[in-house]
């Protein structure tokens, strides 16, 4: 296909990508959806596809939302992609086709599956090429709230996700109404100028930075944080500022509504399907009462609010009195919130409550957890204290002493936490001040047992970063440096897992194709299973995880930019296969 | 000392949810808490009779009254370890008894963390590394799947984009006319990098000039950028001057961000002449608002020796002091006004004021930061 062909309007559009990708094939690095071509809109919100074999169609689209408008990946014409619905003990195939003029693919999240069609280019297979159909095939052993998105590059931010919900083989008599709230972000930023950004541009989104006159904290903490070179506002790496946040595909100005009858028991599965953003979820006035976490039954806690992190799910009941309430995803750093209405009155929007302001970080977020003496009488113990302060400039931020040998010490890491504790009890973020219930992980207790196992072996991974460079790793190496070098389980081994965040970010650490038990403090045979677990700023988060699932599989951060800027590394399971199996 | 710190952290710091506990109860088919009344029985031994060692069974510690006789120096808190913390409420402890008047926590520093169990981890369960069939089988079984060739590529993908990747930016941290008494002049300060967060290739162009007038100075750098620590640079590389004559140099220097926020840029020349020369400069942004910063600038200029033919003596050869107060309609997209300061000093102002010129003076600057 030479440059100067003129592509006839009776092309269809799918020869005419073939085409353009081709013509990017020979030496233009430009994509065609750079090139001012015009592409067809994708769909905010999505429909469903079910049953024994699925299609699907990756292709280059555009979207809007609000005042903002760009380039999007849709799968099947829409953004999010289509909700696919299974049941429980079913086989399904799934094609994937990929139109893109780049490699594609589609991870199954919290899936139980073959490590083959996990859908990690390079960890798993091969990746889906240009124009080709790739077929995933393997039964469904679970049931619950789950979602898919592409593991390749950056393609999840621009749209390239969608829900993922299995029905159990019995009915569930817990609910009248089913609905999936799939939170995301839209930017019209491409996701490689967003990773510039970050990477040359000192917190170039962030609009919430401490400022001169700002007395949320005082000058003593103020230069301690400075002392550091570390900002207390860092809290998220992509904001507002860029992002309009999504609920199903829709921002707060396209007036979402969900509609109820009065007296229904509905059951919201709500996802998290961003990219980069940990939301603040509550219905004001509207109880919610957690029944599954991850997919995966708990006992019932009602709360009234909870902070999800990125790739988490988290199964609600709701009761709403009549009339209508604002459903709201407030971002951490509350620069923006995604809204619905959940109404009875059809046509009713229900009016959300304002942002809330930003808080700041703490020095338990440094990694000074153990040192926080709270509800000791100072005073009486002849210390002089006259503020947290004191107790941070004695201690090295980045005493590298405190590090396992086997962590690297290099320019990657800024931090290591002086005293890092374990903040299961933690609920996130700003949560943790407010004056109704919130989710903590200490209050999840499976619904069903797990068997009593305990782990033959303990393992330590430390996150680590560097702010200013945009370097993010497991144990100070990034995934570019390990390919190669996995983390290694044996087959139904059973190990006890720590993470320790030497950074302070919250990480969404997520292990494909198993379910970890958080070690929270519930009994043993109830502690809850997860696939993604937050790890707190300067603290430590546990699980017990039995590595019976043989292959290769991702282990990474869910923040798309961390994995990106490295914070991934392989695990396998061995040997492999295991003797009788396939 | 340790003994005592340690006795105190294990009692105050050690983490609610720390160790997985909570309900001992529950706990009756753990191995490791079977031999709990003997494990309370060595404790007793140690801390002395004083203390109840019966609640410990409903650690209820509340009930725990830490009297001030206690010898915490002899409190033997290693065997601790397996004990339940979790369920401790250590807001409900009457700590005033506590002598911690004792406690040196000037010793912070030489505390061996790594010995304290902050969380999680049972030290009943080993360490070290995996079982060996952990270490069976395929280097990586997808290429058991998929044929090694295939896989190969892919690798290479995921290693291109989970990390190192390269990224390039151009900053015009001063574009700006200097209005003095008498003469107007105009400067630039330019740079740029490409390469991955520890290894780049870095410019740097500076140079100024009257309005009207020719270029009186102008350089440029081209410098490789290595990683020596969390937040500098190592630049070495190479300063051609192209104003007021043509000088080649070769340039060491560090750059990065300082304690308190501060960007710090040092760097010394090596002339084509042999002349030494050192230049430090050094900026902070002070944010006013989200957009308005107000960012305090400092610069020396420094000679190991005379440079007749460039005015120069040896010394500091000058120095600039000076504030910028910018608006960030977007963060590349920042117009400033500001004042600075600049004097010669030493030699250098003897030989300007043996010219008949003021070595100092101040100057209004209206400039555009701006990068992308």
């Amino acid at each position: 296909m030479s440059n100067g062909k003129i592509i006839s309007p009776a092309l269809s559009r799918r020869t005419l990508l073939k085409g353009t990708g081709a013509l990017a094939a020979a030496g233009l690095a430009i994509p065609a959806w750079a090139r001012g071509q015009s592409l067809s809109h994708a769909r905010n919100g999505f429909g469903e596809v079910s049953g024994e074999s699925i299609d699907l169609t990756i292709d280059n689209h555009h979207f809007t939302t609000g005042g903002r408008s760009g380039h999007a990946i849709a799968v099947n014409g829409s953004v999010p992609g289509p909700l696919i619905r299974l049941r429980e003990g079913q086989d399904v195939t799934l094609n994937v086709t990929n139109n893109l003029d780049e490699d594609s693919s589609i991870h199954w999240h919290g899936l139980l599956l073959p490590f083959q069609f996990d859908g990690v280019p390079g960890v798993s297979f091969p990746g889906i090429k240009p124009g080709e159909t790739f077929q995933y095939r393997f039964p469904i052993r679970q049931n619950g709230t789950y979602w898919w998105h592409s593991h390749s590059g950056l393609q999840e931010q621009a749209g390239h996700y969608g829900p993922l919900v299995i029905d159990a083989a019995e009915p569930d008599p817990r609910y009248d109404r089913d609905l999936v709230v799939l939170l995301s972000e839209f930017t019209p930023r491409h996701p490689h100028e967003i990773a510039r950004m970050l990477a040359v541009g000192e917190h170039y989104f962030n609009r919430s930075m401490q400022t001169v006159g700002d007395g949320s904290m005082s000058l003593e903490d103020r230069l301690m944080w400075g002392a550091m070179r570390m900002n207390p506002r860092d809290i998220s790496d992509v904001t507002a500022s860029t992002y309009t946040y999504l609920i199903n595909g829709h921002g707060p100005a396209d007036d979402l509504q969900f509609q109820f009858q009065p007296g229904e028991r509905i059951r919201l599965r709500i996802i998290n399907g961003s990219a980069m953003t940990f939301f603040n979820v509550r219905i004001p006035g509207v109880p919610m009462t957690v029944i599954a976490a991850d997919g995966i039954d708990v006992d019932d806690v009602e709360v009234d609010e909870f902070q999800i992190g990125v790739a988490e799910t988290y199964d609600v009941i709701v009761t709403p009195p009549d009339g209508s309430h604002a459903l709201v995803a407030e971002a951490m750093d509350r620069s923006g919130m995604g809204v619905a209405s959940l109404t009875s009155h059809a046509g009713h929007r229900a009016t959300p409550p304002p942002l809330r302001e930003p808080v700041n970080l703490t020095m338990v977020d440094m990694g000074m957890g153990g040192m926080d003496h709270g509800g000791m009488d100072h005073g009486a113990m002849g210390h002089d204290m006259s503020g947290e302060s004191d107790m941070a400039m004695d201690h090295n931020m980045r005493d590298t002493s405190l590090l396992p040998p086997d962590v690297e010490v290099n320019a990657g890491v800024d931090m290591v936490s002086p005293m890092p504790m374990d903040r299961m009890d933690f609920p996130g973020l700003g949560l943790d001040t407010v004056d109704h219930r919130v989710l903590r992980y200490t209050d999840l207790r499976a619904r069903r047992a797990n068997p009593h196992r305990m782990p033959t072996r303990q393992l330590e991974i430390h996150l680590t970063g560097n702010m200013e460079r945009y370097m993010w790793s497991f144990d100070g190496r990034q995934f570019s440096a390990v390919t190669d070098d996995p983390i290694r389980f044996a087959y139904d081994e059973r190990v006890r897992v720590k993470l320790v965040n030497d950074t302070m970010m919250a990480h969404p650490i997520h292990l494909h194709g198993h379910f970890f038990e958080l070690v929270n403090g519930a009994d043993h045979t109830h502690q809850p299973l997860k696939h993604t677990v937050v790890v707190q700023p300067g603290g430590t988060a546990t699980f017990d995880l039995t590595a019976n699932e043989p292959g290769d599989w991702a282990f990474h951060c869910h923040l798309l930019y961390h994995m990106h800027a490295g914070m991934m590394q392989t695990v396998t399971v061995r040997p492999f296969p295991i003797e009788g199996e396939g | 000392m340790r003994a005592i710190f340690l006795a105190g952290a294990a009692l105050i710091a050690t983490p609610a949810m720390a160790q997985d506990h909570g309900d001992h109860s529950g706990h009756a088919g753990h191995a490791q808490h079977q031999d709990h009344s003997a494990h309370q029985q060595a404790e007793e031994a140690e801390a002395g009779a004083e203390t109840d060692h019966s609640t410990h069974q409903a650690m209820d510690h509340s009930a725990h009254e830490m009297a001030a006789e206690q010898d915490h120096a002899q409190m033997d808190h290693s065997g601790h370890e397996g004990m339940n913390h979790g369920a401790m409420d250590h807001s409900e402890m009457d700590h005033s008894q506590m002598d911690h008047g004792a406690m040196d926590h000037s010793q912070h520093g030489q505390m061996d963390h790594s010995q304290m169990n902050h969380g999680g981890m049972d030290a009943e369960i080993p360490s070290g590394p995996p079982p060996a069939e952990a270490f069976e089988g395929p280097a990586h079984a997808a290429d058991e799947i998929w044929g090694e060739d295939a896989m190969v590529a892919a690798r290479g993908y995921n290693r291109a984009t989970h990390g190192n990747a390269r990224f390039g930016v151009i900053f015009g941290e001063r574009f700006e006319a200097r209005i003095g008494e008498g003469h107007d002049e105009y400067l630039w300060d330019l740079s740029g990098w490409y390469g991955t967060g520890t290894e780049k290739v870095v410019f740097k162009s500076e140079g100024e000039g009257e309005f009207g007038g020719g270029v009186d100075d102008a350089e440029l750098q081209l410098l490789w950028g290595h990683a020596i620590g969390p937040w500098f640079d190592l630049q070495a590389g190479v300063r051609l001057d192209v104003e007021p004559e043509t000088t080649a140099h070769l340039a060491v220097g560090v750059s990065g961000l300082a304690p308190y926020m501060i960007h710090v840029d040092a760097a010394v020349f090596l002339s084509d002449e042999g002349d030494l020369t050192a230049r430090v400069e050094a900026e902070h942004d002070m944010r006013l608002t989200q957009q308005l910063v107000l960012q305090p600038r400092i610069e020396f200029d420094l000679a190991a020796q005379d440079i007749p033919e460039r005015g120069v003596a040896a010394g500091l050869v000058q120095a600039e002091l000076g504030a910028r107060l910018r608006y960030e309609f977007v963060p590349e997209f920042a117009p400033y006004i500001g004042v600075e300061y600049e004097s010669a000093f030493g030699g250098t102002a003897d030989i300007i004021r043996a010219a008949g010129e003021d070595p100092g003076g101040f100057v209004f600057l209206v400039g555009l930061r701006t990068w992308f």
